[in-house]
């Protein structure tokens, strides 16, 4: 059973296109939406959260559209963002009593049974609050509710490595029992590494790759070597090559493999790696490397 | 049950949790009969994906290792099943293979080498 669904959706800006961005995220696993900063994720995101319309395209939470029943749909989903969205001179109770009329699900037991657990002050006002803080806060507020879709855009950035790790099982508690999903855009992709299920990449508004994230890492070969051992067909193959005074690296799909000659050394790869020599793939000049 | 990932290991990380859930059957620690933690929790537990641990039980089950039933969970299958059989006779063969070669490189006579075998046999026997 799908959870999130988004069909054939293009979003188009006077200077920024997002073009034909298709994919499905199956209720009980988490997506990494990944790509450099402009590429469009945030503008994929809004879309999600009905923020912002999309120009062409379809998009279903929990199998329905927003037009079709918008409170219900909007109710389904926990956004938190890069930025932080309450007032600065609230207090955590403050908070707490606007969101407990703001939706029907909201479980103020559930919010200071968190709160607390954290050690969030009720009383200090949020702007005195660390980004760790504050990141926790947002969490609690969506935790709270009863959502299926954890909707996070760069919500791990600027987090020390202990609150990164704790979101990281935070996300996975939340999808442990199989009927909910996350989708959360970040380029710390270490953090993908671990615990995405799905990996979308999308650079300059097109899509690159979507897969999951077992077979990405296993489709591609991390490659380095002298470049004069580079044979021809080989040089066909190779993608993003980067070159430094002694060597080379690139890509290669793991099926290109019998190119290889003695001299290469070669490795599995990291996201990162993937996605940096997608990268530079694309701004090859005359190389126009295709979209999904 | 003991899972440890390795992110400098050449193998990918379902193989990693097949490859230690496999020797941990193997050798009984995990002992036949027994229900193994879901793939949620055990992803959960290792802090690995979902689709990662589906990998690592579906090859275990199609290796004849595991059995998963709707609503009972993964169960470690008995040694006697044929397909795992199979694997520990692979295993003796290995074992038994290598120390021929290790023989002949040293130029052992096969009489001598048999002769080892049946004393490690009757130590073992008076062991037990």
């Amino acid at each position: 059973m799908e959870l999130l669904e988004v069909r054939g959706v293009s979003k188009h800006y006077k200077d920024f296109s997002l073009e034909n961005i298709n994919f499905v995220l199956p209720k009980g696993y988490i997506m990494g939406y990944v790509g450099q900063n402009g590429a469009g994720k945030t503008t994929t995101l809004n879309l999600i959260t009905n923020l912002c319309k999309c120009t062409e395209g379809e998009i279903y939470v929990d199998g329905i559209t927003c037009r079709e029943d918008e409170v219900r749909y909007k109710e389904c989903i926990g956004y938190i963002g890069d930025a932080f969205y309450y007032p600065p001179n609230f207090t955590v109770k403050n908070i707490c009593g606007i969101l407990k009329n703001f939706y029907t699900t909201f479980s103020v037991e559930k919010f200071n049974e968190l709160t607390h657990k954290w050690k969030l002050s009720d009383k200090m006002k949020v702007q005195d609050f660390s980004r760790g803080m504050r990141v926790k806060l947002m969490f609690a507020a969506v935790l709270s509710r009863d959502t299926k879709l954890l909707v996070l855009d760069e919500a791990t950035n600027g987090l020390d490595p202990v609150v990164r790790a704790e979101v990281l099982q935070l996300l996975q508690d939340y999808i442990a029992d199989g009927e909910r999903s996350v989708i959360f855009s970040t380029h710390i992709l270490s953090d993908l590494e671990q615990i995405a299920d799905y990996i979308y990449f999308i650079d300059e508004g097109k899509p690159i790759l979507y897969d999951t994230k077992d077979e990405l890492l296993e489709n591609y070969l991390l490659v380095k070597g002298e470049r004069r051992a580079v044979t021809p067909q080989l040089a066909k193959e190779l993608i993003g090559i980067a070159d430094n005074a002694y060597g080379f690296e690139a890509i290669l799909g793991s099926d290109k493999a019998a190119l290889l000659t003695r001299e290469m050394h070669f490795e599995k790869p990291t996201i990162d790696e993937i996605v940096i020599h997608y990268i530079k793939d694309r701004n090859e000049p005359g190389k126009e490397s295709q979209a999904i | 049950m003991r899972i440890i990932i390795s992110n400098q290991s050449e193998l990918p990380i379902y193989a990693q949790i097949k490859e230690q859930l496999k020797e941990q059957i193997l050798n009984g620690q995990i002992p036949e009969g027994s229900t193994l933690p879901s793939i949620r929790q055990l992803a959960k537990e290792v802090g690995v994906s979902v689709i990662t641990t589906t990998r690592a039980y579906s090859d275990l089950e199609a290796e004849g290792f595991i059995a998963t039933m709707q609503g009972k969970g993964s169960v470690v299958l008995s040694k006697d099943n044929s397909m795992v059989r199979e694997r520990y006779l692979m295993r003796i063969e290995e074992g038994l293979t290598g120390a021929i070669e290790t023989a002949r490189v040293m130029g052992l006579p096969d009489e001598e080498l048999s002769g080892i075998f049946q004393n490690l046999l009757h130590d073992a026997a008076d062991k037990t």
